[in-house]
């Protein structure tokens, strides 16, 4: 199952199955591993969703004829999702993955009418006997691109294309700013909130917004490539977002993090077809290949590359993390003690910004 | 604020705006002759796909546009066949005309995605084009001075010319107009593939000028906007003009608002201000005139056969 009609058609196959559910296939020692995925965007964003595609087209490579992978996008999350689920768990999907955090609740739903299928959700932290949850820990490669901001910024400030002021989005804003912040103390972080993952044109407004307010580094918790855009058009430096933008920007494009979900999958599947897989959470980050940082543009200095190497080094090491204390809110409260690092339970409930971040 | 940074949001708004106002335009004489096309967003996402590939196989921008308006008139003709000669439904056949262009896009343009073209750019020569303060009115690409120059052309055939007058008899009278002889279904599919062919246009402006590249649903729900526009406008071009512009500034200051860390008004309440002006605009109209029927073509929506 190595040719991409192959795998197009058996795609569609697994739709016209759910659709005449009279011809879904019982799980037979035999027929291959059915391994389902929704995700919330387009697989054509280029961005978010792409990458867990591209994480199922590695499981197909890995597994070849054992496996067969179907997806749905464009999942909009809340009652949408479940019923995609449960499309998928009636198609006779043994795992299923859903790969965003509004499908959590859905999944959590649809997982104990389908006690016998296997279930992992994305960035969530809701979990059951069928149900475990994987996250990648982003924030890590915000502080490598952070220290980069940090050496090459002029201005000492830089604009922060967000989504929504959900957890992971704070922490990604906290631990960019952080590291920017240990090579200029006087770094600014300005942040838009667009409201939205994914609307290019509101990206590139927004990522036109900082810059006209002094930004020289856009960085972008968004899904488009818009921002980079901008950032090429008005001549100041930005980072891709999930995957390597550099097509779009690339003068701008001073490198980017990129997501890399295949190795999860790849293990998973593993453990599904040995009948090791049990439910459980995981967090990884650069260490584990999660978070990778896409090759850096000439233009960054020596400088910038050297410090972005060691801290990459040194957060695969356990040497640095992130969020080292003290940090102090903005009230001035301190969250993270001297010495201290943030714990998980901290970064997964973040609803505070440190100082010089205006949000 | 300083000049350069006025002149900067005043070039970012003045693109917000083109988009909606190209595309709200064509709406508007579609409506004017009758027909009620919700598929804007539809016939927008088909010519910024179109105008994409054909720009980035050919390398002419040119090309990409001539195909933006192409496919965008294409797309108005599906809807046209549809409910004009067969009659069926426009409100069903205009929302079946949206989800068909976000599927068809998205199929046309999977092998697009990743890629990029050059923008669009300024038609005046650099000494004006980049000039710190003309720049505003000289520094614009072509799609710009069109969308104005259609304004007037567009107000100027509906209420000076005979054409328009027959345009607009159809609109309000289709029997009557069939009565004294107008072709009235040749005159709406004439009307709808204006309004296909500008929103093929407006369509392109995201995949050319503001975000050179494909990525599915580019155009991100600007088609809602501009029906709501015409509305807005009360089937004025003038007021059209107005209402894009005011969308376009109030969608960028909202986002400049939030840059600069004005906190005593609430980004939320700038993302709602347009909305409720639309909703403040209407019930001023329908106040004033007591109508009912804030100045709609009296025959929009309604299907018409020969017989």
């Amino acid at each position: 199952m190595t040719s991409i009609i192959t795998r197009r058609r058996l795609t569609f196959g697994a739709a016209a199955a759910s659709t005449l559910p009279i011809l879904g296939r019982g799980a037979s020692a035999q027929s291959p591993l059915g391994i389902g995925f929704i995700y919330v965007g387009p697989i054509g964003d280029h961005g978010y969703s792409w990458t867990h595609d591209q994480g199922r087209l590695a499981l197909e490579k890995e597994y070849g004829a054992k496996v067969k992978t179907s997806f749905i996008e464009n999942v909009a999350e809340g009652p949408d999702a479940a019923r995609a689920l449960r499309q998928l768990a009636q198609a006779g999907n043994q795992l299923i993955f859903a790969t965003s955090f509004g499908f959590m609740n859905p999944t959590i739903q649809v997982a104990k009418q389908f006690p016998k299928i296997k279930f992992e959700h994305a960035t969530g932290y809701m979990r059951a006997e069928n149900v475990a949850t994987y996250d990648a820990r982003f924030y890590e490669g915000r502080a490598v691109i952070g220290t980069i901001a940090g050496h090459m910024s002029k201005t000492g400030q830089a604009g922060y294309v967000a989504s929504f002021p959900i957890p992971e989005v704070v922490m990604g804003i906290n631990a960019f700013h952080l590291a920017a912040r240990k090579v200029n103390p006087n770094f600014k972080t300005k942040v838009v909130w667009c409201s939205t993952w994914y609307d290019p044109a509101k990206e590139a407004d927004a990522a036109k917004a900082l810059i006209d307010q002094g930004a020289d580094m856009i960085t972008q918790h968004t899904d488009s490539a818009a921002p980079l855009q901008a950032a090429e058009q008005r001549g100041v430096f930005a980072f891709g977002q999930a995957s390597d933008m550099k097509a779009f920007a690339p003068k701008a494009h001073l490198s980017a993090i990129v997501d890399d979900w295949s190795g999860y999958y790849i293990k998973r599947v593993k453990e599904v077809m040995d009948g090791t897989w049990k439910t459980g959470a995981v967090w990884g980050g650069i260490k584990d290949g999660f978070v990778k940082l896409a090759p850096y543009n000439d233009a960054v200095t020596p400088e910038a590359r050297k410090a972005a190497d060691e801290v990459t080094k040194a957060i695969a090491a356990g040497t640095l993390h992130p969020f080292t204390g003290e940090l102090k809110d903005q009230k001035g409260e301190v969250r993270v003690k001297a010495g201290e690092h943030a714990t998980d339970e901290i970064l997964s409930k973040m609803d505070w910004y440190v100082d010089g971040i205006q949000a | 604020m300083t000049s350069a940074m006025a002149v900067s949001i005043l070039m970012t708004l003045i693109a917000a705006s083109t988009p909606l106002l190209l595309a709200s335009l064509g709406e508007l004489v579609a409506e004017k002759a009758g027909v009620l096309n919700l598929g804007v967003e539809g016939m927008m996402l088909c010519g910024a796909v179109a105008g994409f590939a054909i720009a980035f196989s050919s390398g002419s921008t040119t090309l990409g546009l001539v195909a933006a308006i192409l496919a965008g008139i294409a797309a108005s003709m599906i809807f046209a066949v549809l409910a004009l000669s067969l009659g069926a439904n426009q409100v069903a056949t205009g929302l079946a005309l949206t989800i068909f262009g976000i599927g068809a896009s998205s199929l046309i343009g999977a092998g697009f995605v990743g890629r990029t073209v050059e923008r669009l750019g300024p038609i005046f020569p650099a000494a004006l084009s980049e000039h710190p303060v003309l720049r505003v009115v000289f520094g614009q690409d072509i799609l710009v001075y069109l969308s104005l120059v259609l304004v007037v052309g567009v107000g100027y055939f509906l209420r000076r010319t005979r054409a328009g007058l027959i345009l607009r008899a159809v609109g309000e009278n289709d029997a009557s107009a069939h009565a004294i002889g107008y072709p009235v279904l040749a005159i709406r599919y004439a009307a709808v593939a204006f309004g296909g062919a500008l929103a093929g246009l407006g369509g392109a402006y995201f995949s050319l000028a503001l975000t050179p590249m494909w990525a599915d649903r580019l155009t991100a729900g600007r088609g809602w906007i501009a029906l709501a526009l015409v509305v807005f406008s009360a089937w004025k071009p003038g007021r059209l003009l107005l209402g894009a512009y005011l969308f376009g500034a109030v969608m960028t200051l909202e986002l400049q608002a939030k840059a600069a860390g004005i906190g005593w008004i609430a980004p939320e309440f700038l993302a709602m201000a347009p909305y409720l002006a639309t909703i403040a605009v209407l019930t001023m109209m329908s106040l004033g005139r007591r109508t009912g029927r804030l100045d709609a073509p009296a025959c929009l929506g309604k299907p018409f056969s020969a017989s």
